[in-house]
């Protein structure tokens, strides 16, 4: 019953499992014996296979648990659009263009060893920031927060991290600064809040102003400046913590999807 | 066929919780009528130079016994569950990583090695590991009369005849692992793969049913 394919059209925001068999939406005119010409036998075009799935003979094979999702083609009618699973895990994986706050753990020559979560340390080279030139090195220490993204990321390569755009600008990639607390919470969380119109950031936003640091390897930096006492900075960090929790009831018990 | 299961081939009743442990990157308590394991799995997470392969992710199991030391029977049952896992996962998507395995028998009331491998698939499912497909452990007794029991509990092992395991996978009901205690003749061995081949269907989908929980909870 399982092992037979199921319309990909059909299951659109169901639960998948690993094993499932996406049929692909058949071209109208699909014949596999004649191949017509004309207008009509046109290919459908690129169907983006995304996170979660895997082309196989017969469609798509499902590879992790979660729900399927579907985004139309963005032009008219060209392409297939693109499929993904949206699974919850707390493990990072290295993904190329992922912005990511990373921990700087060895100075290594001219390079950092960077440690974001995944099954690898990244390697940042030292030219990597606004404005540094041989001469004129960033200021980085061992243990220090860094936000940047990957350059070099897949299974095969040790991946490799920057802190300046395409065009050499930060635009807020860099040293995030020593001081601040730095949170672990699972990636759906973080898809969730870097989501456009996130209801959490904006009720939060509400509240009080604040201002903080997502890295997609499920890290939340908020750079609160220590105030008086201890107990005041714990108050404060955990709150900030309590909120997250309180302000998703859509979220439901302990599932920061 | 339309007739009515026979008695012994009736399996005991599920319970699954995914994602109790809050360290490991996925944990699952897989709980079969009074046999329950705990497991958590870490990965890919980083390997040591020994052990790493620049194919595939290794994969290492570890099984804790409820009492005492691991010990042969343990590694046995280890390397049992590790090719199950192996022949499930989608290590080529992780070379020179590891994946760690970690199960803790919580109570042994019989099925002890098919309550590990439900335990371990759902625990991988947990941690979003890439899968090829899921995979299920069942375990049949055969009686000295000759009588088939699925899914024995601890006295109806010890009084078997023999006592067979097998593991399949989802898609196409494949046989991933089998292993016997005691003797039994080859009609026998297929009369029992047959039952617990149809037995699939109910793990399955109680996996599919404990995964739509999880999904309408969020």
């Amino acid at each position: 019953m399982a092992a037979s394919g199921l319309s990909a059209e059909v299951d659109v925001g169901q639960v998948v499992l690993p094993g499932d068999v996406l049929l692909l939406p058949a071209a109208p005119n699909a014949d596999g014996e004649r191949l017509r010409l004309g207008p009509s036998s046109a290919p459908r075009g690129r169907l983006l296979c995304g996170p979660g799935l895997r082309r196989c003979a017969a469609g798509l094979l499902v590879t992790k648990c979660g729900l399927l999702r579907h985004r139309p083609p963005a032009g008219a009618g060209t392409g297939g659009g693109a499929y993904w699973v949206d699974s919850q895990q707390k493990r990072y994986v290295p993904v190329k263009g992922d912005p990511i706050i990373g921990i700087v753990t060895a100075k290594a020559g001219d390079i950092f060893k960077v440690d974001v979560g995944g099954s690898e340390q990244a390697s940042l080279s030292y030219l990597a920031f606004e404005g540094a030139t041989k001469r004129n090195r960033p200021n980085v220490q061992v243990g220090d927060l860094v936000y940047g993204q990957f350059i070099v990321a897949n299974k095969d390569m040790e991946p490799e991290m920057v802190c300046i755009d395409s065009s050499g600008r930060a635009n807020g990639m860099g040293i995030i600064g020593h001081e601040g607390l730095l949170f672990k919470v699972s990636l759906g969380l973080i898809r969730k809040l870097l989501a456009p119109n996130c209801e959490i950031i904006q009720e939060l936003g509400q509240l009080y102003p604040f201002e903080i640091v997502l890295g997609m390897n499920g890290r939340i930096w908020d750079p609160r400046e220590v105030i008086s006492t201890p107990q005041d900075w714990i108050h404060q960090q955990s709150g900030l913590l309590h909120l997250f929790v309180a302000l998703s009831p859509n979220l439901g018990t302990g599932a920061f999807l | 066929m339309g007739s009515e299961p026979e008695p012994g081939c009736a399996l005991r009743p599920f319970a699954v919780e995914q994602g109790l442990l809050s360290r490991p990157d996925g944990s699952a308590a897989f709980v079969q009528g009074d046999t329950s394991v705990l497991a958590g799995v870490y990965g890919p997470a980083e390997v040591r130079s020994s052990r790493e392969s620049p194919e595939r992710a290794a994969l290492d199991v570890l099984l804790r016994p409820k009492v005492g030391l691991p010990g042969v029977l343990e590694r046995s049952r280890e390397q049992m569950v590790r090719r199950a896992c192996e022949a499930a996962l989608l290590g080529e998507l992780h070379p020179r990583s590891s994946v760690t395995l970690v199960l803790q028998v919580v109570s042994d009331a019989g099925s002890l090695l098919s309550c590990c491998l439900n335990a371990a698939c759902l625990a991988l499912l947990d941690a979003g590991l890439p899968l090829r497909s899921l995979f299920c452990g069942v375990t049949c007794a055969l009686a000295p009369d000759g009588a088939v029991a699925l899914d024995p509990s601890a006295r109806q092992e010890k009084e078997a005849r023999a006592v067979l395991t097998f593991a399949f996978e989802s898609t196409e009901k494949r046989l991933l692992l089998s292993t016997t205690r005691g003797a039994c003749s080859a009609k026998e061995l297929h009369q029992c793969l047959a039952l617990a081949q149809r037995a699939t269907d109910t793990i399955f989908q109680f996996y599919r049913d404990s995964a739509r929980r999880k999904f309408s909870k969020s």
